[in-house]
């Protein structure tokens, strides 16, 4: 399980690659934390490139929901995209595709969290 | 070993409204459109097989009374006294012919939900009956007798006909009651409950509600997936959807479809009956969640295939 963060703009995107289950969900659980608190903090939108993970469990998917809690608490936001066809036939079955907001690419997450943001990918 | 479901609805009974019925009917002509039957038993044949259950059925109102029959056996055994013990209550009685009964009855714990159906199961009132409730919890005598004292209930606890034993089982022990070994498993609830591994002959059924699951605790799951191991079928608390079950309804004392499939998998059962449907949620709803649970096993498959049904009043399953 790896988490690797770049910034573009007032957005980190966060790419998530590996397998999320219970053997991994710890130490992702505690980075994933600390990348969301980083960028609440700032104000800005996380957004979960999800292209590289290839299995997401309920306890993996738990992760996520705490994340989401943290970064609403901080007045900020979490934005999933790009999920693989597995991993987002999981979010519809669980329903949260109801509590995140699920996009395409990262390129059209970043659109949606501001002009800049998909600039500064564009150019990246 | 025969399971069979009298109450599966959680936290109170449900019925169809007379809007819901209509709404099945109209779904079914739609769905009928160009068709002609020429008998009953060609419509039948149609709505059997070409129909969602959600259409043709419902899975049901009645709060959770869960009975296992046991071949030859001349003892009833039964889970939880929910609305479902009233129908129940018939059965028996009709069975019986007037001949005295004794039932087994085993509690995961006292919610209202759960003993409702008591004060309505007829065997209680004939005298000559024999009923042994059993269960972990101290409070067990104090809850069914509270539920039948003034101003709540017209017949009081003293007065029923029926001999009438509370038996205190110990938690991870197995108890063998009529012929069948009973270990109750501690489970994560308001005020606890009890999950049952009965078992008969070789045959495992496994009745688990009323059972929060934290996902991040390990030794958590892998008790679970121990008290499951090798179960023919597991009655699992599906009352949510996983994200419902974790955000607003997290520490309501319920559990969800996903995490029943995941612990079935791990404890290489063999089929997961989703049970303690929310009350909020219609039939199509509870189709839904059904077919997603399905799915869900299908994608994470690996070594076995776990069957997924979900209970409806009614439902019965032979191991």
């Amino acid at each position: 399980m790896t988490l690797a963060s770049r910034r573009y703009a007032g957005a980190v995107v966060l790419r998530v690659e590996g397998r999320l289950d219970q053997d991994t969900c710890d130490t992702f659980r505690a980075d994933l934390m600390r990348e969301v608190d980083g960028a609440a903090r700032e104000g800005g939108t996380v957004v979960l490139d999800l292209s590289g993970l290839e299995y997401v469990s309920s306890a993996g998917l738990r992760c996520f929901m705490l994340a989401s809690r943290e970064a609403k608490a901080m007045q900020a936001r979490i934005y999933v995209a790009q999920l693989q066809p597995m991993v987002d036939e999981i979010f519809g079955i669980s329903h949260f595709n109801l509590v995140f907001q699920v996009f395409p690419t990262v390129r059209d997450a970043l659109a949606a969290v501001s002009p800049e943001a998909a600039a500064a990918y564009r150019k990246a | 070993m025969r399971i069979r479901f009298w109450g599966t609805r959680g936290s109170i009974p449900v019925a169809l409204t007379a809007a819901d019925v209509r709404d099945k009917l109209a779904q079914a002509l739609v769905q009928a459109s160009g068709r002609t039957f020429a008998t009953y038993e060609e419509a039948h044949a149609f709505a059997s097989s070409e129909l969602d259950f959600s259409i043709t059925h419902t899975f049901g109102g009645h709060s959770p009374c869960v009975e296992i029959e046991l071949p030859g056996a001349n003892e009833y055994f039964v889970c939880d006294m929910g609305s479902g013990a009233r129908p129940f209550g018939v059965h028996v009685m009709a069975k019986q012919a007037r001949a005295p009964a004794t039932v087994n009855v085993f509690m995961s714990h006292v919610h209202w939900d759960h003993i409702m159906g008591f004060p309505f199961f007829g065997p209680a009132y004939a005298p000559g009956t024999k009923i042994r409730i059993h269960g972990v919890h101290d409070v067990l005598e104090h809850a069914f007798r509270l539920q039948q004292s003034p101003p709540c209930f017209p017949v009081e606890f003293d007065p029923l006909g029926a001999d009438i034993e509370f038996v205190k089982l110990t938690a991870d022990k197995p108890h063998t009651v009529g012929g069948l070994t009973v270990t109750p498993h501690l489970q994560l609830h308001s005020g606890d409950s009890y999950g049952y591994r009965f078992e008969h002959a070789g045959k495992v059924a496994i009745y688990s509600t009323d059972s929060e699951h934290k996902l991040e605790n390990r030794a958590e799951a892998e008790g679970f997936a121990k008290f499951f191991r090798g179960a023919d079928v597991v009655i699992f608390d599906a009352m949510y959807a996983l994200a419902e079950a974790i955000s607003v309804k997290a520490d309501w004392g319920h559990s969800s479809n996903i995490v029943g499939v995941e612990l079935c998998q791990m404890a290489h059962a063999k089929h997961l009956v989703l049970f303690h449907h929310e009350p909020a949620n219609n039939d199509a709803t509870l189709e839904g969640l059904l077919k997603e649970a399905r799915r869900f096993e299908e994608l994470t498959r690996t070594d076995h295939a776990l069957k997924v049904s979900a209970a409806y009043d009614g439902l019965e399953i032979d191991l």
